[in-house]
C-alpha cells in the first residue's frame, strides 16, 4: 500500500470514530475507555513481527516484552470491560 | 516497501475485517444491551489480527511468543478480575501506560531490525517517510507512557493530587516539544541511533513534565487525553507497518479520547489549553476562612430518614466522595427501603462526577442500581423543581449555584445540577471545613432548604438505612 491510500484509510477512520463515539451513551464512557484500551493493543501486531523475525536478537527481545505488555492490555482490557458491562441491568419487572 | 507490496490480498482483507470488528465493538456501546455483543466482536477482531500476523510471518520463536502472551494475559486476567470498581481510573491509567510502552518498544525494534518490517529502501536505509512515522510513534508512545505513570500515581494516591508547579515550566515544555520535533525532522537526514534514542528520552521527560502540574480534579480530562494519545501512537505505528487494522484502531481510539476530553472540558467550562497548562485545584485559604462563620442547619440520620420517607420523589446526586467511602452498596439499600415506602428514586449524574468519564455509572451498576433509574445532567435538571428531596452524597462543586450567579467564581459558567430547586436538599459531607476541588465555598450549605448531614458518606447512609427500619 502506498502512503496516500494508507492516509485515506486513516482519515476516513477518524471520521468513523468521530460519529461512532458520539453515539456512545455517557453511562458507558468508562467501558468505552477500557475497551478502546484493549483494542489499541492491536499494536501487538507490530510486537509479533519483531518477536517472530530472525536476524536481530535485541529486536526480538524488545518485541517479546512488547508482546507481553500488549497481552496484559488485551486480556485485561476485554475482561474488565466484560465484567463492567455485565453489571448494567434494567429494572426488574414486578410481574416477571 | 517491496515486502509490503508482496503481502497477499487475503492478509490485507483480514486486517480490514479486524478493523471493522473494532468499529462494531465501539458501535455496540450505544446501549447496554448491544454493548456485551460489541465486546465479543472486539475480541474476535483482536484474534483475527493476531492470527493473521502469526500466519503470514515466518515465526522463529513461537515458544517465546506463547510464553510472553501467557504471562501478559495471565497478569491481565487476574488484574481484571480482582480490581475494585472504585479503582477503575487507576487501572485505565496503568493500561494506557502499557500501550505507550509497547509502542516505544515496537518502534525501537523496527529501528533495530527494519528489514523484518519491510521498511528498507534499495540502499538498505530506512525509508524517509517511515522514519518520520517511527519517530512520531515513539514520541507519542513515550509521552503516553510517562504521562500515564504520573496519572496513575496521582489517582492511586501514591503522589499528591495537588498540582506541582515548576518555575518556567511553560518555557521548558515548549522548548522540549520543539526539540523533539526538530530531532524527528533531523532523523530523516541522519538515521544515527543517538537521534532516535534522544527523541525517545526527551519524550519520556515531557510526559512527566506535562502531567505533574495538573491537579487531581482535572484527572477526567487527563485520562481521556492519554486515552487519545495511546490511539495516535498505535496509528503512527500502523503507518510504519502499513497495517490497516492498526491505523483504523488508532484513529478510532484517538478520536474517542479526544471526544471524551472535549466532553469533560465542556462539563467543567474550561478550555483544553487551560487544563493542559495546569495549576487548577490549588486550595485557596481565604475561601476556607470565610466559610466558617456562616450559620447552617445540621440534621441527623433520623431527620433525613423522616424527610425522605414523606417524599414522592428523591433524586440522589452521587460524586467522588461516594466512591472514596465505597457507599454505593449502602446507598442502593437505602433506595430499596425508600422504594418499599412508595418513594420514586432517581439518580442524577454530572459528567465530571468521579475521576473518569462514566465512573459513577459503573459504581451504581456495580451496586445493582438499574441503569434506567440513572440520568444525565441535561435529562434530569428540569426535574429538581418538582422533587421533594435532593440527596447529595460526595458531590460538591457540581451542585454549586455560584456557577450560575457569581461571575467572580472560578467555576462560573460550569453546567451544574439545580439541586437547590428541590424542596429540601440533604447534603452528606464529612465536615464543614473542606471545600470542593475548585477551592470555592458552596453557597448551597447555608440555604434555608438545605440540611447538612456531617459524617462519612457510608456511615451516614447506613445510619439512615437503620432509621428507615
Amino acid at each position: 500500500m502506498d502512503f496516500v491510500s494508507i492516509l485515506s484509510i486513516f482519515v476516513l477512520a477518524c471520521f468513523v470514530g468521530y460519529y461512532v463515539v458520539w453515539s456512545v451513551t455517557p453511562a458507558l464512557h468508562t467501558p468505552l475507555m477500557s475497551v478502546t484500551n484493549a483494542i489499541s493493543s492491536v499494536i501487538v501486531v507490530g510486537a509479533l513481527i519483531a518477536a517472530a523475525a530472525a536476524g536481530s536478537a535485541s529486536s526480538k527481545w524488545l518485541g517479546l516484552v512488547a508482546v507481553a505488555l500488549a497481552s496484559v492490555n488485551i486480556f485485561g482490557g476485554f475482561a474488565v470491560t466484560a465484567r463492567m458491562l455485565a453489571m448494567y441491568k434494567k429494572k426488574e419487572r414486578r410481574d416477571a | 516497501m517491496r515486502e509490503a507490496a508482496a503481502t497477499p490480498a487475503w492478509v490485507l482483507l483480514a486486517y480490514l475485517i479486524s478493523g471493522v470488528c473494532f468499529i462494531l465493538a465501539l458501535r455496540g456501546l450505544s446501549g447496554p444491551e448491544s454493548s456485551r455483543r460489541g465486546n465479543y466482536t472486539g475480541m474476535v477482531g483482536m484474534a483475527i489480527a493476531v492470527g493473521t500476523t502469526l500466519a503470514v510471518h515466518q515465526v522463529a520463536s513461537i515458544a517465546e511468543i506463547a510464553g510472553a502472551m501467557l504471562i501478559g494475559g495471565g497478569i491481565g486476567l487476574i488484574t481484571a478480575r480482582k480490581i475494585q470498581m472504585t479503582a477503575m481510573p487507576q487501572l485505565v491509567a496503568a493500561f494506557h501506560s502499557l500501550v505507550g510502552m509497547a509502542a516505544v518498544l515496537v518502534g525501537a525494534a523496527a529501528f533495530l531490525n527494519p528489514g523484518a518490517f519491510g521498511i528498507l529502501d534499495p540502499a538498505r536505509q530506512i525509508l524517509q517517510v517511515s522514519r518520520v512515522e517511527m519517530g512520531l510513534g515513539v514520541a507519542i508512545g513515550a509521552i503516553t507512557f510517562s504521562g500515564s505513570v504520573i496519572a496513575f500515581l496521582k489517582l492511586n494516591g501514591n503522589m499528591s493530587g495537588k498540582p506541582i508547579l515548576l518555575p518556567l515550566r511553560h518555557v521548558i515544555n515548549l522548548s522540549t516539544l520543539a526539540a523533539i520535533l526538530g530531532l524527528i525532522a533531523y532523523f530523516t537526514q541522519d538515521q544515527a541511533p543517538w537521534v532516535f534514542f534522544t527523541v525517545a528520552g526527551l519524550s519520556f521527560a515531557i510526559g512527566f513534565l506535562l502531567i505533574i502540574p495538573i491537579g487531581g480534579a482535572d484527572m477526567p480530562v487527563v485520562i481521556s487525553m492519554l486515552n487519545s494519545y495511546s490511539g495516535w501512537a498505535a496509528a503512527a505505528m500502523g503507518f510504519t507497518l502499513h497495517n490497516s487494522a492498526m491505523i483504523i484502531t488508532g484513529a478510532l481510539v484517538g478520536s474517542s479520547g479526544a471526544i471524551l476530553s472535549y466532553i469533560m472540558c465542556r462539563a467543567m467550562n474550561r478550555s483544553f489549553i487551560s487544563v493542559i497548562a495546569g495549576g487548577f485545584g490549588g486550595v485557596s485559604a481565604s475561601a476556607d476562612a470565610a466559610a466558617i462563620d456562616r450559620p447552617y442547619k445540621r440534621g441527623s440520620a433520623e431527620d433525613a430518614a423522616f424527610l425522605m420517607k414523606q417524599a414522592d420523589q428523591v433524586i440522589i446526586v452521587p460524586g467522588y466522595g461516594m466512591a472514596v467511602s465505597q457507599a454505593q452498596h449502602a446507598l442502593k439499600e437505602m433506595a430499596d427501603k425508600l422504594k418499599a415506602e412508595g418513594v420514586r428514586i432517581k439518580y442524577a449524574i454530572h459528567p465530571v462526577a468521579g475521576r473518569m468519564p462514566g465512573h459513577m455509572n459503573v459504581l451504581l451498576a456495580e451496586a445493582n442500581v438499574p441503569y434506567d433509574e440513572v440520568f444525565e445532567l441535561e435529562d434530569i435538571n428540569s426535574e429538581f423543581a418538582q422533587t421533594d428531596v435532593a440527596f447529595v452524597i460526595g458531590a460538591n462543586d457540581v451542585t454549586n449555584p455560584a456557577a450560575k450567579t457569581d461571575k467572580s467564581s472560578p467555576i462560573y459558567g460550569m453546567p451544574v445540577l439545580d439541586v437547590e430547586k428541590a424542596r429540601t436538599v440533604l447534603f452528606v459531607k464529612r465536615s464543614m471545613g473542606g471545600v470542593g476541588y475548585a477551592g470555592v465555598d458552596n453557597e448551597l450549605f447555608y440555604r434555608d432548604n438545605t440540611m447538612m448531614l456531617l459524617a462519612d458518606a457510608k456511615k451516614m447512609v447506613e445510619e439512615i438505612v437503620k432509621a428507615l427500619g
